[in-house]
């Protein structure tokens, strides 16, 4: 019946579809809502004691649908250094698969947006963000890590071609080597990508490529979050339109939808870009979460 | 406490004059150069600087280095720079080196504060074009590498909240790391280069309680493993820098010839700050006044400058 695909349809989507769910349910009586139940087999089964129950896993999912427009609404409240200061926290305490967002804190801010992060990290957790970092994580991420977020690289468009030729050798020769020992704990590998200039690894980039024919991404497919360093330090815009391709699909998992959220809050150039998020979004996303975004892009501006 | 002797409100135009009158025509009025700029803090030579600037359209600092020379000059090319700019300065030159001189990256990056330290990553970005610790990684190999750019690139914790079970546990990290001679163990360098000060001065204190003798007696060995005796450096700076800078201070001076470059950097970036307990701690060490033998060993103007900076009444 009409009211059930609604109801369908307002759960569907990355957020919920607070309107429709308003007119469905607000005037619903008993015996609708059963018929609804009924029907809802995605959401219900029938319970051997004579009731209609619902799947104990879309429970948390509905939490999490429920709660996206808030966490848009306070991550884009929070001063982006506090916001920064969260995520990496966060990040940190939820463990290896989501190291990645700290890579993208640390290479995607200018150097005082990622001096901002520590400092409000002093601020929310009475530490530094290195310090915690390298006592939290124990594994072959820990050097890569401390050392991004430690960086406050040089600015300035002056690049050392002949050294940017080097270390794109240094580099190729650290991948070479993989099954002797792991790209992400080769030290030099590590000076390079955390204290060099964005446009001198600019420079290293074009210098692989010529060298190895191939890109040092694409080499570095297998490699995690030294891939995701590279990306974000040498190409943001494939990485940012990477995440958000992962998010505005059908079956995206939670951390890509999640995603969604943390990079169109925290990257305005984004929302500058015609066209592409409004039309994905439009499809996919719904209810206040859809407007949010939606209002995020349009403006353009943090 | 400070020996710099500074008047409350000097006039930075009747300074830049007088600086100016010193340095035009044949000759230099170096005595002139010493009453102005040897009585001025940081914040009254930056007026002059820029007063100098606007009546002469002409950087005095320029001005200066063309007019004095050797170690007179370079004792005063320091002090007129802002403390940050100074900092960089040091650095730069310390790491430049053919052998570079790790112990001046270790002082500046675990004798100032976070704020200082971020002043001069900031300053020496904008005079080298390149981070200060690019410069560190690419001047230097293997652990003291891994040292050096670990403790410059630091922004630590600057308050005094302590966990004593966390200082518990790292002396007892730091305990095994030496007993074992693992030294250049990753725990080492993470405890050192991340933690605040005060975590670190508990872990210290924690470690000499447990053990019965200070962790810098327990690391002093061959002066041949460089980068053991980076980590002693390290140590002694958290652990009482001003000890430290007496140290500094009693090896360039003792023995046949004088570092003048140790004695110019520790008299010039202390003079604001705690060259007043530093000379105390010197004299009871020595039976000497650090002034008598400052004087001994230095002569002419540069020694006029650094008796000035070292609190003498003109």
């Amino acid at each position: 019946m009409a009211d059930l695909e609604a109801l369908i349809k307002a759960f569907s989507g990355i957020g919920v579809d607070e309107n429709s769910l308003i007119s469905i349910l607000a005037n619903s009586n008993h015996e609708h809502k059963k018929s609804l139940r009924k029907g809802y087999s995605k959401f219900f089964i029938e319970d051997e004691n004579g009731f209609e129950r619902l799947h104990q896993s879309t429970i948390k999912n509905l939490k999490l649908e429920f709660k996206r427009f808030r966490d848009a609404v306070v991550l884009s409240l929070l001063h982006p250094w506090e916001r920064d200061a969260r995520l990496i926290e966060k990040a940190m305490k939820k463990g290896p698969r989501h190291y990645s967002v700290i890579v993208e804190i640390a290479c995607t801010r200018s150097s005082n947006e990622l001096l901002g992060a520590r400092k409000a990290y002093h601020s929310l957790f009475d530490h530094s963000i290195e310090e915690d970092l390298a006592s939290h994580i124990k594994g072959s991420e820990r050097k890569l890590l401390v050392a991004l977020v430690s960086a406050y690289r040089y600015e300035g468009p002056k690049v050392n071609d002949d050294v940017a030729k080097s270390e794109a050798e240094i580099l190729s020769n650290a991948i070479k080597n993989a099954d002797k020992r792991k790209p992400i704990e080769d030290e030099d590998a590590i000076m390079i990508l955390s204290t060099r200039s964005k446009p001198h690894l600019q420079a290293v980039y074009e210098h692989y490529n010529k060298i190895c024919g191939k890109t040092i991404t694409e080499d570095l497919e297998a490699e995690g979050i030294l891939k995701d360093t590279v990306e974000c330090l040498c190409t943001p815009a494939t990485y940012f339109t990477r995440v958000l391709d992962a998010a505005l699909t059908v079956d995206a998992d939670e951390e890509s939808k999640k995603a969604l959220t943390r990079v169109i809050v925290t990257q305005k150039e984004l929302r500058e870009k015609e066209g592409y998020v409004p039309n994905k979004i439009q499809g996919i996303l719904t209810g206040s979460y859809k407007d949010f975004i939606l209002g995020l892009v349009a403006r353009g501006e943090n | 406490m400070a020996t710099l002797i500074a008047p409350d409100h000097p006039s930075a135009v009747e300074d830049a004059e007088a600086l100016q009158k010193a340095c035009k025509g044949w000759g230099t009025d170096e005595k002139a150069i010493i009453s102005v700029l040897g009585h001025r803090n940081a914040a009254q030579r930056k007026q002059i600087r820029l007063a100098y600037e606007e009546l002469y359209q002409e950087d005095l600092i320029k001005r200066l280095e063309s007019e004095l020379s050797g170690d007179f000059e370079k004792a005063v090319y320091r002090w007129v720079l802002d403390p940050a700019d100074r900092d960089a300065v040091l650095a730069n030159v310390a790491i430049k080196k053919i052998s570079p001189d790790h112990h001046v990256v270790i002082e500046i990056s675990c004798t100032r504060s976070p704020e200082e330290l971020l002043a001069v990553r900031r300053a020496y970005q904008a005079r080298y074009k390149h981070s200060l610790e690019e410069d560190v990684a690419a001047h230097t190999k293997g652990d003291i590498r891994k040292l050096l750019v670990a403790l410059v690139s630091a922004f630590r914790y600057d308050g005094e909240e302590i966990n004593t079970r966390l200082a518990n546990s790292e002396a007892n990290i730091l305990h095994d790391a030496i007993k074992d001679k693992a030294f250049n163990h990753e725990e080492v360098v993470r405890i050192l280069s991340t933690r605040s000060k005060m975590q670190l001065m508990a872990t210290f204190n924690r470690y000499r309680d447990d053990q019965g003798t200070t962790i810098t007696k327990k690391l002093l060995g061959e002066s041949g493993d460089e980068f053991l005796v980076a980590l002693r450096t390290a140590v002694r700076c958290f652990n009482d820098p001003k000890k430290y800078f007496e140290k500094v201070l009693r090896n360039s001076i003792k023995g046949i010839g004088t570092d003048e470059d140790a004695l110019t950097r520790v008299i010039v970036t202390r003079a604001e700050k705690d060259l007043k307990e530093i000379k105390d701690l010197y004299h009871k060490r020595n039976s000497m006044p650090l002034e008598q033998v400052v004087a001994k060993d230095t002569s002419g103007d540069y020694k006029a400058f650094l008796l000035t900076l070292l609190g003498k009444e003109d």
